[in-house]
Parts: structure tokens; sequence; C-alpha cells
């Protein structure tokens, strides 16, 4: 694996848009063609090397390519879009779409992402170190693919919107979530740690919630079933099962109507 | 004005009968002309490339409130296509609802130089028109809905053909609109109080008409105004198994009707998108290809036009003024639903539509409306479309070129479906090795839409006198092929003239032309009756007053006007 390092050294004006900042994009390329890549902010096109110190070497193919991005990343956009292989480390925050589309790989965020982490994410490794923001993992506005597979971890706490339409794929919080966990979600899971607000599995047709911590309100459209042991990726303990959303359309298997699953620990 | 000299090409054009011979065309003032009337032209060498006269869209969505719907509720249609600005071309976005300056651009890019826009809601004819000012390079017109109108059900219910004619006369006028169009007669209207109309004989809820009264009665009215264009119908029953039936009992209400107009148009229906209405089964289990019963009616009956509707295999976005129809496919597909009630008028429903080769009905569709143009006796009475956006975006239509021209086309797109053997065994298809020549594409596409809107003395043909509309595809119909090769050329025409301004060149747009909208002022004789009428529903229901309603001024910066006496 050989390693590019992307130190920013220039904050634009107003935010860059820097979707080449992949190891696709990155591949079998010079550090001078690293550099003359497109970066965009507003509708001005600019080069990546006019805002990073760029250096190292990239592997042939993305699978051998690691990038490493230091610096305040707050106002950069879009790293590790569509990733298909190898690795980006982000040493700092960052801004939104990390990962957004991304098919595979690993990306880790030593920091912060704000929104729209993961966004139809199709495979690969998202971790955040940090808190992520709002829609993590979700679905572009508008789509009805959200998360199809892969998985994300935020050691921090997470925003509202996780996770909406999801259809697959895994998403672990380390901390607290705000409302709306797995809006319209027709598969996946969802492992909160800490506590979640409200509106948990509003119009979900399938898949799995568990929250270990407090939950502020239950949505109406889910109903208490029994208490039930779980044990799934480490997460162990008497978990109170609910299941809905019963106002949406469920469909059946094997003669069994398949509900989306809500599971709040009771004690570890 | 820049004259031009179109060189050696290999000429398509029903208009002068010409079937790929090497022939010049010339171009001076905006029109086609004797090559002898030309001065110094400027030459344009299409030695060893197919040239043809614009193409011509007789039914396509392209402009007004429910693309405009699609658009909005779409943002996932436009994810990552955007092109941005470069030298004249502007700004471009969007796939199965592209902006209105994407749609120029593109028809233009496949050749074609006229479009039609199928649905215009009266109550919102300024927005249409809006739209389409926007769009670039293509002469325009639209067609107001006049299938659910409480104006048209009450005259109708009672026969009244003239007062329903001095209506439309005047909702033309109102509108700056091109044609009588039909949308599911009465069951919109039907679909306002929870219900549809299935049949020819169900009756509208409180009006108390069928839609066989309406259809009827809309002919005879079009007929009585001798208007450039037929009567144009969606029928009843749409996209639903079993409904060729409804489609027959439709066409049958043509007979014996002669055409009255002295726009050369030889039918007195055009029938739209035919394949959505060619199933039959009573399921979609067992539902099957009816397009050999179809066009054994069509190919019989000479007053009859249609269009096909083909299925490109595409996600795309679903748009019609058939309310009930979009809600059915809602609780099929359980995506996003936009409906909407347009007052007196019309309603309209819009749903996102992925059509899946893995999807055994998805590959009968594609397969029945491919049948429908290769059971076709005249090319000059069946049209290339898809209903555009409904059964895919029409920047499918070199597609769809290529399937009819290539039986080699069509054989990969069957290996491509995931239950090719249901497919065949419930479709015609795979037994015709008919193949389209490129002289039937240009009646499909050109001679024949023309000649049916009435617009023969202006498009579809090269003819001294035309338009200047001519297209240059990097095309040699002499020399050996594959099926991709129709495609990519009929996708990006080599030059394009529009009224003879140079539009595209080598590929790349060259000019946003001299774009103009068609509109038909039909005279009849004074109708009190009618603007009593119309004055009293403006003042009692509609939200708006009728200096609201009027299309004027510059919402038409270019129009062109086509005038119509149909005084006694
Ligand atoms: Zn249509």
């Amino acid at each position: 694996m050989e390693t590019v390092t992307l130190t920013i050294k220039n904050q634009p004006d107003l935010f860059l848009e820097a979707d080449t900042i992949t190891p696709d994009a990155f591949a079998g390329k010079k550090i001078e063609e690293i550099a003359d890549l497109h970066v965009y902010v507003g509708r001005e096109q600019h080069r990546l090397g006019d805002f990073f110190e760029i250096s190292g070497k990239a592997g042939a193919t993305p699978e051998e390519t690691k990038i490493v991005v230091n610096g305040d990343l707050s106002r950069v956009k879009y790293i590790g879009m569509k990733m298909t292989a190898g690795e980006v480390v982000v040493n700092g925050n960052a801004d939104m779409y990390v990962g957004a589309w991304m098919q595979g790989g690993k990306i880790t965020v030593n920091g912060d992402v704000d929104a729209f982490a993961g966004t139809g994410m199709k495979g690969g490794e998202l971790i955040i170190k940090g808190n992520a923001g709002n829609y993590l993992g979700a679905a572009y506005r508008g789509d009805w693919r959200g998360m199809q597979a892969g998985t994300i971890t935020v050691t921090g706490n997470a925003g509202s919107d996780i996770g909406t339409f999801m259809n697959g794929g895994e998403i672990v919080i380390g901390g607290d979530v705000d409302v709306h966990v797995a809006t319209h979600a027709e598969g996946g899971r969802i492992i909160i740690k800490g506590n979640a607000k409200s509106r948990l599995g509003g119009q979900m047709v399938e898949g799995e919630i568990y929250v270990l911590g407090s939950i502020d309100l239950m949505m109406p459209g889910f109903a208490y079933r029994e208490d039930v042991d779980v044990d799934v990726d480490g997460i162990k303990g008497r978990f109170a099962l609910y299941e809905g959303d019963l106002g949406e359309r469920h469909r059946k298997r094997k003669g069994q109507t398949i509900y989306a699953k809500l599971y709040q620990r009771i004690e570890a | 004005m820049a004259e031009y000299l179109i060189k050696n090409g290999f000429v398509f054009d029903p208009v002068l009968g010409i079937k790929g011979d090497k022939a010049d065309v010339a171009i001076k003032n905006g029109k086609i002309v004797e090559t002898t009337a030309l001065g110094s032209p400027k030459v344009i060498d299409a030695a060893g490339k197919t040239v043809m006269a614009g193409g011509v869209d007789i039914h396509a969505h392209v402009a007004g409130p429910k693309v405009n719907i699609g658009r909005n509720f779409r943002p996932e249609d436009k994810l990552f296509g955007y092109k941005a600005r470069s030298g004249i071309e502007r700004m471009q976005g969007g796939f199965s609802v592209p902006t209105t300056i994407r749609t120029g651009y593109n028809y233009a890019r496949m050749g074609y130089t006229t479009v039609m826009e199928a649905a215009m809601p009266p109550l919102y004819a300024r927005h249409t028109h809006e739209e389409m000012r926007d769009t670039p390079i293509l002469d325009q017109g639209a067609y107001p809905v006049f299938g659910n109108n409480w104006f048209v059900l009450e005259y109708l219910k009672n026969h009244e053909i003239e007062n329903a004619a001095a209506y439309i006369a005047w909702l033309l006028r109102a509108t700056k609109g091109y044609a009588v169009k039909v949308v599911n007669p009465g069951g919109t209207e039907a679909w306002g109080w929870g219900l549809n109309c299935e049949n020819i004989h169900d009756p509208v809820p409180y009006f108390d008409i069928t839609p066989a009264q309406i259809v009827k009665g809309l002919i005879e009215a079009n007929e009585h105004l001798g208007l450039p264009h037929s009567m144009h119908v969606h029928a009843n029953n749409l996209g639903n198994p079993g409904n060729y039936t409804t489609t027959l009992d439709t066409f049958k209400l043509s007979e014996g009707i002669k055409p009255n107009s002295k726009f050369g148009r030889d039918q007195v229906m055009h029938h739209t998108h035919v394949q959505f209405h060619s199933y039959g089964g009573d399921s979609w289990v067992n539902v099957e290809s009816k397009a050999k019963e179809i066009m054994d009616y069509v190919n019989s009956h000479e007053n009859i036009t249609i269009d096909m509707g083909q299925v490109t295999l595409d996600e795309t976005t679903t748009m019609t003024a058939d309310g009930p129809f979009e809600h059915h496919l809602t609780e099929l597909n359980h995506l996003k639903w936009a409906n909407a009630d347009v007052e007196l008028e019309t309603g309209s429903g819009v749903v996102p539509y992925v059509y899946s080769p893995n999807i055994k009905v998805c590959a009968i569709q594609w397969a029945i409306g491919l049948e429908l143009a290769l059971f076709a006796k005249d090319p000059m009475r069946i049209f290339i479309t898809t209903d555009h956006p409904n059964a895919g975006p029409f920047i499918r239509y070199p597609r769809v070129i290529k399937w009819l021209m290539s039986t080699e086309a069509r054989e990969q797109q069957f290996d491509a479906f995931k239950h090719k053997d249901k497919v065949i065994d419930a479709t015609n298809l795979a037994g015709i090795d008919r193949e389209l020549n490129l002289y039937e594409i240009a009646q499909m596409t050109r001679a024949g839409p023309a000649k049916a809107l009435g617009l023969a003395h202006m498009y579809g043909g090269l003819a001294p006198g035309l338009e200047a509309d001519v297209a240059v595809y990097d095309f040699n119909p002499n020399e050996p092929y594959a099926p991709d090769e129709i495609e990519t050329a009929f996708l990006n025409a080599e030059h394009l003239f529009k009224t003879g301004v140079q539009v595209v060149r080598d590929h790349n747009i060259a000019s946003n032309g001299n774009k103009r909208t068609l509109w038909v002022n039909a005279k009849v004789d004074e109708n009190p009756q009618v603007m009593r009428d119309v004055r009293e529903k403006f003042l009692r229901y509609y939200t708006v007053t009728l200096n609201n309603y009027e299309v004027t001024g510059h919402y038409l910066p270019n129009p062109y006007v086509i005038e119509v006496d149909a005084t006694e």
C-alpha cells in the first residue's frame, strides 16, 4: 500500500467540493497529476493542489492506495465519495458527504463529520471517531434507495434522520441520537448505545433498531410484543421487543407478516 | 440568411419518395429550395451519410405543471447528471424529467426539430407556455385536455356539437393551444369522486355521460371545426391486463366519420401510446400481447393513426392527467406519488417507475410496443414515441430505432431478460423477423407525424417550399454496421438545420435557434350561449378570473398561428 498525504494549506472562501479525494481518482497518478485534479468552489473550478500540500505516492490501483488528509477540513465536502477500494484517513473535522455512495474500502475520520456522511452507501467501512451530523447513512434527497450495505461506526453522537430509507448494512452509534431513526427503512440494522429521542422507525417496513439507553417517546405505530434475550454484535442482554410501523404495508414471507423490529434494553 | 447546400448524402424522404438515393438538399431563407435557386451556398459534404428532414414528435410531456412536479419531487433524477454551461450551451440537468434547456438540446442532438407537448391543463396554460418559451431550438405546440372538462361534459351530454366546437375554438384561443387532447375520458373527473371509468360505457358520476359519448362528440366537434390535427386520445383503462377490448371499442367510435380538414390529414382519431392499451389476460400473472389484434384493426382502418409509447427499460417518471391510473401505480410500486386536481378541467398524477428487465411484465411491455410498429402495414400511420417520460425518456428514441431496425438488437435484449422464455410465450415479437429500413423510420418519425398533425405543408419532408429542417447523421446505410452504430448515429446528429439555421454543427449545439410556438386560431360564428356559459363558470367556480386565464403577449414571444375558418 502506497500513501498520499494531503495537508490543507488554503481555506476556501466558500466550501470546497472535493469528490476527487478518493483512492479511485488518485490511483496510478503522479503527484503533479493529483494536484491537477478538479475541485469546485461554488461554480468555479480549481485544482486540488491550489488548496492542499500533496506528498507521497499513489498505488497502481485503488486497492493499493491510501490517502491521509490533514488539517481543518470543516469546509471540505465529499471526501471519499463513491470510492470502491483503498483507504482514506481524515485527521480533523470534515464537512458534508464523507463517504457518500461509497462502495468499498475504508474511511476513518479522526474528528467530527457534518451531515450526509455515508449517503446511499453500498459497501465498505466508514469509521467516525467523533460525532456525526444529520442524515448519516440516509438516502439522497428524494431517493428511496438509502444505505444498501457496508458498516458505519460512530464513536460519539449522531444527529437526526439517520438511516432514512435504509435497505441494508449496519450503523452503530456509540453515543446518543436525535429524532427520526430509520424512517422508511426496509432493511438493515441500527445500534444506538446511548439514548434516543423520538420518532424511531416511522414508516419502517423491515429492519432492526437496538437502543441500549432510553427512548423519550415511542412511535404509536410500534407495539410491544415480548421480552427477549439478545446477543448481536457484542450486544448482550434482555430487551423489550416492539414491532412496527403498524401503519405501513408489510410484506409476507412464508405466510408470516414481516415487521420492523425495535429492541430496547431492559438490563445488560 | 445563409444558404446551404447539403451535398451527396443518402437521402430518405417519404414526401419526395427518395429511398436512400444520393441527392442534394438546398436551403435558402429558411426553406428548402431547388438547388438551382442557390447563389453561393455554404456546402456541407454529406457523402456517405444519412440525410432526413427534422424529426417531428407527436406526443411527449416536456412542459407544464406536471412535468415540473416531476422535476421538483425527483431531485434524484438530476443527481450526477448536470452539465455546466459551456460556450452557447446553457446549464443542463435531469434525465427522465430534464430541464427545458436540456430538452431542447437533446431533441436537437437527435435531429428533431418539432415537439408537441401532449397534455396541457388549460388553467395552467401560462406555465406550459413559459416552459416551452424556455425550451430552445424546437418548434412546439401544446394540446389542451378536453376529456374531463365540465363544459365539454355538459355540451356533449346533450350532443350539442356546435356548442362544444365553439367552446373548443374559444379555449384553443385562450390557451394558445394546438389540438384537442382527451385523457381517460370521464375517468379523471370520476377520480374526483374516488372513482374511475373503466370502459367506454361506464358513466361519469354526476354528469351522467359515458366516455363513448365524450370521444365521439369530440371527434365530431373537431371535424366540425376542421382543425389541423384530429382528436388525440388516451383511452380509458390504460395499463390494465385485458384492456385491449376497451382500446378496440374506442377505435370503433371513429367509424363512419370522415376527416374534414384542409390540412391534408386522413385520420379522425389519433390514439396515443397504444402499447399501454394492448394487453390481454386478466391479471399481471397471465398478461399477454394483443398487439396483433390491435394492429389488425389499425391496418384496416385508414381514419386512425397511433403512436407506440415504447417501454425503454429505464428508471423514469410517469405523469399523466389520468389521475386514477397514477394512484393505481403508486399502490403497485409503493414509490412516491403526487396527485393534483385542476378545478373544472382535469387532474393529474406523477409516480417514479423502474422498468426492469428482470421483471416479466416490463419485458412484455417492451415487446408489445415494438410489435405495434413491426405489424404496421402503413408506416405513415404509426409513430415512434415513448410517451416521454412515461414509458421511457425521449433520449431513447435512437435505441427504439435500433430495435426496430435490427433483429440482432432485439435478440440481445431478449437474452438480457430474466424471464426470457415466459416473455416469448406471452408475446409475438420473437417470431417477427421484420427489420424496418430508414425510409420507414423516416415515415414513422417525420412524414407520418407531420401529416397527422396537419403540418405536412411545413414539416416532415425535404420538398422545396417546406421549412428547412434537415438532419445529417453520420451513418452509411450501404456499409455493414453493428446494431449499436444505429443508436450512436441517431443520438448524435452531425448537423441539424432548423428553419434554415444551423443549430447543430459537427455534433455540437451551434445555435439556440429561433423557437416558435404553434397555435390554432379557429374562427367560429358568434355563440352567445357558450360565451355566457364561460362567464358564468368563471364567476361561480374558477379560482381565477378570465383576465388571469388567457395566455397572451410575452408568453409566446415568437408565435406561429395556424388559421382555421369554421364560420358558416
Ligand atoms: Zn402521454
